[in-house]
């Protein structure tokens, strides 16, 4: 059985365990750089990317995950972790934070807006309906989300979504200014893969639907052919305590 | 329930969705997303500067920390905007404000000025002492104190999207609230050995809606994401309320009425990431100067603020 690292610093990481869990995969927290030896993929959840940065740095785990990416071994970041993943991200709090990077693309925080504007919608996704099966669009539960302003040739597209007029939202902490990137079309995109990289704006992780934990098992599945290094066996396991009960998911 | 119609069941029915731009998803959701993290009491922009530095996930705006509303008394009402605007400015994490229990015309001025989460907190002087704010008619979501497991579930009936424990606030005594995590979990513990014969005489005595009591028999938990509060005031506090089951803490005066708040700031959010871990816990506690002045609240003389709702 393969096993799959989620960081655990602060967010949704009991959300993702749960989810790999109803897939009959183990999800092991990550806390230390050491403990990225133990996983062969690893999913960065969503949370408050600049809290999620600051843990990052106090415990020395940016160069682990940016060798660990480097490797080519799969990884996922949704929400937060996806501006973890990207090499620019705009509308940061003032003096920035550091990104992880690989991902070529450039992703604006909270996007959308604040609380008020987070929002949920069914969004078509042709490519997880014909990977993993399943109708052709997902729920996309959108907290404070971030959004891809810009992608790179390698970059695949996997679903986007209307823009809606924002600027006046975003006028607060925006140093940079992208009225150029977003003025030639109306939509933004909210999931991408490139590689073995896999970044979405939205939160499978609090819905019911599991079909983009399946797809991303898929990838880990397809670097297994090439590499039998990639599954592994469940080893040294670190529970500390029983597992967590969890929150209810949506139906 | 309403005319509007019930959009989506959240777990097997118990709690229902009447806003239909904001469904209770989106509501809970940004509560999941805060899981594991600290929330920190700031005044002006630049605590708040401070507390993102230091990692807090989200800050709750003020004019007095609870410590202060303590000492200088009189009537403790919602902030002025303008100042939770300014912090808001300051910061990209989410930001909270407090309004007073029934006072929804607080909670209306706080969802216009567009901040992240309101909470309806026994800390200002309570507007209503019969009736809590109808929180399903709000689009923002909010967060209520809670003693124990029937006023848990009875503040979730009016629409909370996250729960904390009241604790005793601007105190630094952590007593209140380990007294009133003890006492959620006690009861879901007793709940989910219960027979199911026996759930509605428990949900009467708890005084709680008995398909949200059956809901967290099943679940094993709240049905909502439960924060600790009230006292917290060290590293070794916070990570006592996450040991004890709760997903994150809010920390009032804890932060700004010590010796080194930056510092402690960021021990405190160490702290509740590696709870679990002794020898991380060691590290980030050593040196952090004073901490905030605490209160005996074996002294007849201290206002319990807890007491101050049902």
């Amino acid at each position: 059985m393969a096993l799959v690292g989620v960081l655990a610093l602060q967010g949704s990481f009991n959300e993702h365990i749960a989810a790999l869990r109803r897939l009959g995969v183990k999800g092991v927290e990550i806390r230390k750089p050491e403990q990225l030896h133990n996983v062969a993929s690893l999913i960065i959840p969503g949370g408050e990317s600049t809290t999620m940065a600051k843990l990052a740095e106090y415990h020395n785990l940016f160069p682990a995950l940016r060798d660990f990416v480097k490797m080519g071994k799969p990884v996922w970041g949704t929400c937060a972790g996806l501006i973890f993943l990207a090499n620019n991200a705009t509308g940061q709090k003032t003096g920035g934070q550091e990104l992880v990077g690989g991902l070529d693309c450039t992703v604006h925080r909270n996007f959308f807006g604040s609380q008020i504007q987070s929002f949920e919608a069914e969004i078509p996704a042709p490519e997880l309906s014909s990977k993993v099966g399943g109708p052709e669009t997902f729920r996309g539960v959108f907290i404070r989300a971030p959004a891809i302003l810009e992608v790179g040739p390698e970059v695949q597209v996997l679903a986007d979504y209307p823009a809606r007029s924002n600027k006046d939202l975003d006028a607060n902490s925006a140093v940079e200014d992208q009225e150029g990137k977003t003025g030639s079309e109306d939509r933004v995109i909210i999931a991408v893969r490139q590689g073995n990289l896999l970044g979405t704006a939205f939160h499978p992780e609090l819905t019911a639907d599991t079909r983009w934990h399946s797809y991303f098992l898929k990838m880990i599945g397809e670097v297994g052919e090439g590499s039998s290094s990639s599954v592994v066996a469940v080893g040294a396991d670190s529970n500390l305590n029983q597992p967590r009960i969890d929150l209810p998911v949506f139906q | 329930m309403a005319d509007t119609g019930v959009v989506t069941v959240y777990g097997n029915g118990a709690i229902y969705e009447t806003a239909k731009k904001s469904p209770f998803s989106v509501k809970v959701g940004l509560a999941q997303m805060l899981r594991g993290g600290v929330i920190m009491d700031v005044v002006n922009a630049e605590q708040a500067r401070v507390a993102e530095e230091a990692g807090a996930c989200a800050v709750m705006a003020l004019e007095r920390v609870p410590a202060d509303i303590r000492a200088q008394g009189g009537v403790a009402r919602m902030s002025d905007p303008q100042l939770i605007k300014e912090i808001k400015q300051a910061v990209t994490i989410p930001v909270m404000a407090k309004a007073r229990i029934g006072h929804f015309v607080e909670a209306q001025i706080l969802e216009a000025i567009g901040i992240d989460y309101v909470d309806e907190s026994e800390v200002l002087t309570v507007a209503d002492e019969e009736n809590h704010i109808n929180k399903h008619n709000f689009r923002i979501p909010f967060v209520c104190g809670c003693r124990n497991l029937g006023e848990a579930l009875r503040r979730i009936r009016e629409g909370a999207a996250m729960i904390r424990t009241k604790g005793e606030a601007g105190t630094g005594n952590v007593i209140e609230a380990v007294r009133h995590v003890r006492s959620v979990m006690g009861d879901i513990r007793v709940l989910r050995n219960m027979d199911d014969d026996e759930v509605f005489s428990f949900a009467k005595k708890i005084a709680a809606p008995y398909d949200l009591v059956m809901q967290t028999k099943q679940l094993g938990r709240l049905p909502v994401v439960q924060f600790a509060a009230g006292g917290v005031a060290t590293p070794a506090d916070a990570a006592l309320m996450m040991q004890l089951g709760c997903d994150g803490v809010f920390v009032g005066s804890g932060v700004f009425k010590s010796g080194d708040p930056a510092r402690r700031a960021r021990a405190i959010v160490q702290a509740v990431t590696h709870y679990s871990d002794p020898d991380v816990l060691a590290d980030v506690s050593c040196g952090l100067g004073e901490a905030m002045v605490g209160i005996n609240l074996n002294d007849e003389k201290v206002e319990r603020y807890a007491n101050r709702s049902e």
